[in-house]
């Protein structure tokens, strides 16, 4: 028989693990992988460069289309690289919608993660299990902003628009019955903040019933523990950040070390991982869904006692309503050259991080004092992470690339940009 | 700025004295510009050093300084056919053989220390080179790797000692580098199929440049305090 050689495998971009347009160039052993090398960029978009040639508040919505999995947290770490170089700091009401929001991206986006990863390695339900809370959050996105997804929602200045008073419920049609209906309207009697505490209280149940089906899986633990395993000190020198980070043992979270918005004022722990294996990264990340959890009630408490304005009354940075419009000159003036021409930052930089679902994510701002920026750099975690992965899978089997992809959360959006 | 930031400027000012120069920041962020030539030394002293432990390098990126400051669709007559646009289109080659302004294209270095929770930017310009060279600092922070890979990409930025500098993002055989200003927004080449061929055939870019928005860069900066009334 012929003396097996090392061979090239190809891997993705069509693969369903890939998570969505990577391709992995594997030299193989046999099973075994001696090299990675992953080709990125098969979903770059320029977004960028686009930014340039673009008003401020024209590129929000294209921040959602980074990480399209975890919307908002992008928008708001462009938002305030720009309230950092005007050196505004939105009303105190809209901090508190801010991190609400996000603290509900987060849990969409682990959602997601613990689905497509679960799936990845062999666990179907957990997949259905997810979606079933994603959509109540969609919701949430819907209820606020219009959209499901890529919300804009975050302005320089503060949010768009205050908490709806009302959640929007469903009517019956031919693939809803008044039965169903009723079943499915059962938490929107009230605004979205009754809605949303609805879900807090319901779950922490959820995620127990995650946790029964994984954390003690025997396949589960066989798929992960000790795959992928990171020391803190290659985890420092790789550039992690977030979960990745954490579950190596470093506590290190921007939420809490470098708090913006009102995170100070938040009571919440931060899970830490001990081995740095696929496992505790998935412990952490179970983790930091309780967290959010316990974030979101206080954010929820906070802002039913108390009200105020969601933006900024600045008419240079934010546009005048429309009834002033109908009425005021000057508020019509405002309107026109805030649409027209936008406005502009002073000539300076900034750049602004946040402690992103994915790790931190960071937007570096350069503006020579125009109404666009002249250089927009986002800094994605999933770039830093996907980076590793050949230190990550060496000596490993082929499947349990599968299980680091998974573990690395890699979102495609931002990471090609 | 506070107090911790100016303990950690007054350090790295008496430790790279006549090395680093204090960038101006509007927003409390630390930041200093040093020559290439000095890069790998003041890195591995930021790392190692105790005091500054910059154990990470959170981000690396290139900047093209070509049209700092300059405003779009500036016109003092009219002519029979209106206002130009601000927009032209010329035909980028991609490796001409003109130096370029020293001031021209810089690398900006994020780092981060966890030990003392304190961030840094550093900035480095190419000089006149083409291409733009400056040393790589993979050896002492790993993370540089891909972030060096896409400036090399996007900007065409060299990085001297770097092991394996290739493309990242754009396309396999792209030509050019596209975030440079010079590089039109539109790019040069668009795909299609070709059905007599039975392929993918590359062409020139059909798409006609258009500046929708203006760059304005006001004389009376609402931003300026001296000029605020």
């Amino acid at each position: 028989m012929a003396e097996i050689q090392h061979f090239t495998m190809n891997f993705g971009p069509q693969h369903p693990a890939a998570h969505g347009v990577l391709r992995l160039v594997l030299e193989m052993e046999g099973e075994v992988i001696k090299k990675a090398d992953p080709h990125i960029g098969l979903l770059h978009r320029g977004t960028e460069k686009l930014a340039e040639s673009k008003p401020y508040n024209q590129t929000i919505g294209y921040m959602d289309r980074l990480d399209y999995v975890s919307m908002m947290c992008n928008e708001h770490g462009y938002v305030l690289a720009i309230e950092k170089l005007l050196g505004v700091v939105p009303p105190l009401r809209a901090q508190y919608i801010r991190v609400m929001f996000d603290e509900i991206t987060r849990i969409l986006n682990h959602l997601m993660w613990l689905g497509a990863h679960g799936l990845d390695i062999g666990a179907m339900t957990i997949f259905l299990y997810c979606f079933r809370e994603r959509e109540d959050l969609m919701d949430c996105y819907e209820a606020v902003s219009g959209t499901r997804m890529h919300a804009t929602y975050y302005r320089p200045g503060g949010v768009y628009r205050d908490l709806p008073d009302r959640m929007p419920r469903y009517q019956p049609s031919k693939w809803h019955s008044e039965k169903d209906v009723q079943r499915l309207n059962e938490a929107r009697g009230g605004t979205l903040l009754d809605f949303i505490e609805a879900f807090t209280d319901r779950f922490p149940g959820c995620v127990d019933q995650y946790e029964t089906l994984l954390t003690d899986n025997r396949i589960w633990k066989q798929r992960t523990v000790n795959i992928g395993v990171v020391s803190p000190e290659r985890a420092m020198q790789l550039g992690f950040s977030g979960p990745m980070l954490r579950g190596s043992g470093v506590a290190w979270d921007l939420r809490k070390k470098q708090p913006y918005e009102v995170y100070a004022d938040m009571d919440f722990d931060i899970p830490v991982g001990k081995t740095g294996d696929c496992y505790d990264r998935y412990l952490v990340r179970v983790e930091e869904l309780r967290q959010s959890n316990r974030i979101i009630r206080q954010c929820i408490r906070w802002l039913r006692d108390n009200s105020g304005p969601v933006m900024l009354d600045d008419y240079k940075l934010v546009p005048p309503n429309r009834v002033d419009m109908k009425e005021d000159m000057e508020a019509l003036i405002h309107h026109f050259k805030l649409f027209t021409e936008g406005y502009s930052l002073p000539a300076g930089e900034s750049y602004a991080a946040i402690e992103h679902p994915k790790g931190e994510f960071g937007v570096y701002l350069v503006s020579d004092g125009a109404n666009k920026p002249y250089r927009v750099k986002v800094r994605a975690a999933g770039f830093a992470h996907l980076s590793s992965m050949n230190e990550m899978v060496e000596g490993h089997m082929l499947a349990d690339v599968v299980a680091v992809i998974g573990t690395q959360d890699i979102v495609f959006g931002e990471i090609d940009r | 700025m506070n107090d911790r930031y100016e303990t950690l400027a007054a350090r790295i000012e008496a430790r790279f004295e006549g090395v680093l120069r204090r960038l101006p920041s509007l927003c409390d962020e630390l930041g200093f510009e040093l020559d290439r030539s000095q890069l790998l030394e003041v890195c591995r002293a930021l790392r190692d050093e105790s005091g500054f432990e910059f154990e990470m390098l959170m981000d690396l990126c290139g900047i093209d300084y070509l049209e700092y400051g300059n405003r779009e669709w500036e016109t003092n007559e009219a002519t029979e056919t209106g206002f130009s646009r601000g927009v032209s289109r010329e035909v980028i080659l991609p490796d001409s053989d003109e130096r370029f302004d020293p001031e021209r294209f810089a690398v900006v270095y994020h780092l981060l220390s966890l030990s003392n929770n304190l961030r840094l930017r550093l900035r480095v310009f190419t000089g006149s080179d083409n291409p733009p060279l400056v040393p790589s600092v993979v050896d002492i922070w790993n993370s540089a790797s891909w972030y060096e890979r896409e400036a090399f990409d996007l900007y065409g930025i060299l990085f001297d000692g770097h092991p394996d500098l290739r493309r990242i993002l754009t396309d396999y055989g792209f030509i050019g580098h596209p975030f440079r200003k010079d590089f039109p927004l539109i790019g040069n080449v668009e795909v299609r199929y070709d059905a007599e061929q039975g392929r993918v055939v590359y062409q020139p870019v059909t798409i006609e440049p258009r500046t929708l928005v203006p760059k304005v860069i006001r004389d009376d900066n609402l931003n300026d305090p001296d000029l605020n009334d």
